[in-house]
């Protein structure tokens, strides 16, 4: 080293380079430190997405922007609050956007969603935003799909044309800040230029066609190397487990705005349903079919989240009845599949799928109401929203494991740690 | 291989000279931008689209911008705006059929003394009522020009401290400069240390360090800019400063440059205030013509300066100063990653001095003065005067030269506020003060004040304008980082369910924590302050928002309105 200086990480003394990328003295040092919008070819770095975010002498930054200096002292993750900093920056990205992991080429492949995996992301602490954006398929090569991009800026910088044009550009402010596509730059790309463009998007926002199934699933990137692929992902928190006394524990579950998805996974215990039988006994739920509840129940399992008005009485009904509420999959912790319609004004959605469908005929064509039938609601609402939830298992859907080595801790206090493939779900 | 003909920096002169001509850009206007600077077409829309004053679609023969700023909101924004929509036929953010008349809002406009305030062709109308707007529309209809038919800003120097006053006395053209023929670079740096001078625009870093610092940076090519993006709502003191002594601006500048070795000098002038770019130009062309600016300027070692006007294009972040930098590189007004100071890399990479109006004033003042006599006035901390403008609820709004130290309730007393209730310091960015705090002295001791001083009393709804605060940085941000892009905007979404009564006391300890998320962790200045004031708030009027969280407990119903969630089916069914 030409000029090697002394920084502090984590309490500990290591030699860098004087210069060189705070991030990267890090990741040299053998810490770990999350990124997103950090790509090494680009300089100055971008700072974008703050994923990177430790704290140096007292204050947080950056590590990505920030140049080690002799006697820098940093704090990547002896500050447990520093983990949840992180974790809100990528939380953040998720409420901005609209992500429907089940729905996107990208998945398994995505930096965004290996991020959440790997900061073991359960939910949003953030209610999501669902803003209206478009899927721009005026390309030549690609699609830009801007409900999934997260403006890291990646893309404006990195993808030029040959004669060094840019092809990509951040356009408006605030909050309507987006990333805009020449297309007549992007026709001049070559059919490798633009699958490397697709490349670089951390996202599924840029996908080009016909390219972008182009690895199975199973063989993605998060299928075979996330940071705890082997390991178990770290949970910030252990559960408060409801005493056990030895009786026979009681559980009801409900599928609201959901596809049963959840439940089914439920029944992929297998044969461990054997065990489980032993341990609780069922109430209202649809594996049993009793429909009212007949006693007061320990823990409520709820798939789904609310689209109508039945929706949110049947939640009600959990809450009084159960002492601990489970948000189970995507749907329940925050809409999930059934909120795509969030982002389009539910008299246009009620119009086109009654009114104005193919197959509706004129005269006959009604907004289908009746005293009987429960009311839409104007968007599809995460049961946190609507009555308090004691935990989350995420997924679509959660792995039999991860449920109900959850539930088995919460009713019993068995010990709680999930595995990398229980928790990743795509 | 294309030919480049025009350098970069020239890119928002470029755009706003095609706008000028017909009110917006067309395709074609782009494509021609895109190859005079030899650059893509995205990254033409891509600056043209940060700015909010550049319009890609016609903005009428006439463009109204009336300021939608919380002290205007309460001086009756709404029924001038009405008035505005009746008589033009344009509703707001539109153009009217006939292609007149465009009408806009946009952030405060630097008026806060007199709304409400809108600018016609960038020509200010101040204390705007619903018959004013009747009669301005009336001529403009006529075919009077708005220049002929516009206000004269009142500058409502309201209060200087006497002979105490160090900024707001008579100005003798050249006082300043003429102390240059005793002094070198290094003495005018000492005397400004000395004196203790900190930038006024709100930061209050040591001017002489940063002088020191450039000075220290060796180049061939070295830059001082003067930002003049006055941008903080409530805040319109560079406003006066510019129109009444535009000269000793620009000498403090010509003592910067002096002091730092830089020759060539930049106003970044907001464009809500192009109405003072004659004016500043005019003072410029009779400092070149009395040997003030120009070569072989007179000095104990002479130099060679210059100044002209850069033009910004309505974006508040460009008042951070890295943002500024890059606007004036014809970028998109976002601030640079603090790898460097612009005293390292600034302009075109080039070590640049940035100070505000105000500070360059100062130093000007210090110069002619002396540094024992600012020593004198203020406190030990904050030595001098500072430039305050008040506006909101009291009778005398204006522009108030205090005293550094002087107690909250005595400045109160002099702009007669009409029972106070909430002074928000600083501007949206700043510091929420209650009455609890009247004893609290204005200097760096205590509480610090970049120039807004807005009183509200007690008639007004707090929410109201924290709203207002939010929705400000919600659209004012660049964008480019997370907390302050997403942040504010899902802050946002909090404030209005307070506003629809839908909160617990959880969603106030969630807007604290999520307000310190975004606080922590922004990327520039503009983020970091941008929750300040709703965090305050929660903090110092608990009495307001007591009332307005639901206390019980209930896990039942956390925030649900089942009534207005099936409004809209409800709607959809009857129709």
């Amino acid at each position: 080293m030409s000029h090697p200086i002394t920084i502090t990480i984590d309490g500990k003394e290591v030699q860098v380079e004087d210069g060189t990328l705070l991030i990267n003295a890090i990741r040299e040092a053998g810490v770990d430190v999350p990124s997103l919008c950090y790509y090494e070819h680009i300089d100055p770095p971008l700072g974008t997405c703050r994923v990177c975010t430790v704290e140096v002498n007292g204050r947080h930054q950056a590590s990505c922007t920030t140049l080690a200096r002799n006697g820098m002292s940093v704090v990547v993750h002896d500050d447990p609050t520093l983990h949840d900093t992180r974790k809100a920056m990528v939380e953040m990205l998720f409420a901005e956007g609209n992500h429907f992991c089940p729905a996107c080429e990208k998945s398994g492949d995505c930096d965004l969603q290996g991020m959440g995996y790997d900061l073991g992301v359960q939910m949003s602490r953030f209610p999501h935003l669902f803003v209206d954006r478009i899927i721009d398929y005026n390309p030549k090569r690609m699609v830009i799909e801007h409900n999934r991009c997260i403006r890291c800026r990646r893309c404006v910088d990195e993808v030029l044309t040959d004669d060094g044009k840019r092809v990509f550009s951040f356009a408006h402010r605030g909050n309507d800040t987006e990333v805009a596509i020449d297309y007549d730059q992007e026709a001049k790309l070559t059919e490798e230029q633009a699958v490397r463009a697709m490349h670089i998007c951390p996202t599924g926002s840029i996908l080009v066609r016909g390219k972008s199934l182009a690895r199975p699933f199973g063989e993605r990137k998060y299928d075979i190397d996330g940071a705890h692929a082997g390991g178990n992902v770290p949970m910030e928190k252990m559960f408060a487990p409801k005493v056990g006394n030895g009786e026979k524990k009681v559980i009801a579950t409900v599928s609201l705005a959901g596809c049963f998805g959840c439940h089914m996974s439920m029944l992929d215990l297998d044969m461990g349903i054997l065990d489980l039988v032993d341990l609780v006994e069922f109430n209202k739920s649809p594996l049993t079919d009793i429909k009212e509840f007949t006693k007061r129940v320990d823990i409520g399992l709820i798939e789904g989240g609310c689209c109508n008005s039945e929706n949110v009485h049947v939640l009600r009904e959990f809450r009084r009845k159960c002492d601990i509420l489970v948000s189970v999959g995507e749907c329940s912790i925050w809409g999930g599949l059934p909120a795509m319609r969030n982002m389009v004004p539910l008299r246009e959605c009620l119009e086109e799928a009654y009114l104005h469908s193919f197959t509706s005929e004129n005269e006959a064509a009604i907004i289908p109401h009746h005293e009987d039938i429960p009311k839409i609601l104007d968007k599809v609402y995460a049961c946190s929203e609507v009555v308090d939830i004691d935990y989350y298992i995420p997924g679509c859907p959660p792995s039999a494991n991860h449920i109900w080595k959850m539930v088995k801790n919460i009713l019993f206090g068995a010990e709680y740690s999930v595995v990398y493939p229980e928790f990743k779900y795509d | 291989m294309q030919t480049i003909s025009l350098a970069r920096p020239q890119l928002l002169n470029a755009i706003w000279a095609m706008h000028d001509v017909k009110g917006f850009l067309d395709d074609n206007d782009i494509a021609q931008l895109s190859t005079l600077f030899g650059v893509s077409a995205v990254e033409i829309e891509g600056v043209v689209s940060f700015y909010h004053f550049f319009h890609r679609k016609p903005s009428g023969k006439h463009t109204i911008y009336l300021n939608n700023s919380i002290v205007s909101e309460f001086s009756g924004y709404e029924e001038v705006k009405r008035a505005f929509e009746k008589e033009t036929g344009a509703t707001i953010g539109k153009v009217d059929p006939t292609g007149t008349f465009g009408f806009y809002e946009t952030s405060c406009i630097g008026l806060s003394d007199q709304e409400p305030a809108a600018l016609v062709d960038f020509c200010p109308m101040t204390e705007l009522t619903p018959q004013k707007v009747k009669t301005i529309v009336s001529k403009l209809k006529t075919g009077s020009t708005p220049l002929s038919i516009c206000d004269e800003p009142k500058n409502n120097i309201r209060y200087t401290p006497g002979e105490r006053a160090f900024i707001l006395k008579d100005y003798v053209p050249g006082a300043a400069l003429q102390k240059l023929k005793d002094l070198e670079p290094m003495e005018v740096i000492q005397q400004i240390k000395d004196a203790g001078l900190m930038g006024m625009g709100g930061a209050f870093f040591p001017t002489g360090i940063k002088w020191e610092g450039c000075r220290k940076n060796a180049s061939n090519r070295k830059f001082v800019v003067c930002n003049a993006d006055e941008g903080e709502p409530g805040t319109f003191k560079d406003r006066v400063l510019l129109n009444t002594m535009p000269g000793l601006v620009i000498e403090g500048m010509a003592l910067g440059a002096y002091s730092v070795g830089a020759s060539e000098g930049i106003i970044y002038l907001r464009a809500e205030y192009r109405w003072l770019k004659e004016k500043i130009e005019q003072t410029l062309e009779d400092f070149r013509e009395k040997g003030w600016l120009g070569d072989h300027i007179k000095a104990k070692q002479p130099f060679s300066f210059d100044i002209r006007v850069q033009l910004g294009a309505g974006a508040y972040v460009c008042g951070e100063e890295t943002a500024l930098l890059n606007s004036l590189e014809g970028k998109r007004g976002e601030p640079r990653t603090r790898r460097y100071f612009p005293i390292e890399r600034g302009y075109l990479s080039k070590p640049t001095l940035v100070n505000n109006v105000e500070t360059f004033a100062t130093a000007a003042r210090i110069l002619e003065s002396g540094p024992a006599r600012m020593r004198e006035l203020g406190t030990k901390d904050s030595p001098g005067t500072k430039l305050i403008s008040i506006s909101g609820d009291c009778a005398k709004p204006g522009i108030y030269e205090i005293e550094w130290g002087m107690h909250l309730s005595e400045l109160l007393t002099l702009c007669e506020a009409n029972d106070p209730y909430y002074v928000q310091v600083s501007g949206p960015s700043g510091t929420a003060v209650s009455m609890k705090e009247r004893n609290r002295r204005l200097c760096k001791e205590d509480l610090l004040c970049g120039g807004s001083f807005m009183v509200f009393n007690k008639s007004r709804d707090l929410l109201q304008i924290l709203l207002n605060f939010n929705n400000f940085f919600k659209h004012e941000s660049c964008g480019i980082c997370t907390p302050c892009r997403a942040g504010n905007f899902i802050l946002n979404r909090k404030l209005e369910k307070l506003e629809l009564g839908l909160c617990s006391l959880r969603d106030l300890v969630e807007i604290e924590d999520w307000g310190a998320t975004i606080k922590q962790n922004s990327r520039c200045g503009l983020g970091q302050m941008s929750p300040n004031s709703i965090i305050d708030a929660i903090h110092k009027f608990p009495e307001y928002f007591d009332c307005r969280v639901d206390k019980s407990g209930s896990r039942l119903s956390h925030g649900f309105d089942m009534e207005r969630a099936v409004r809209e089916y409800e709607e959809a069914v009857e129709a």
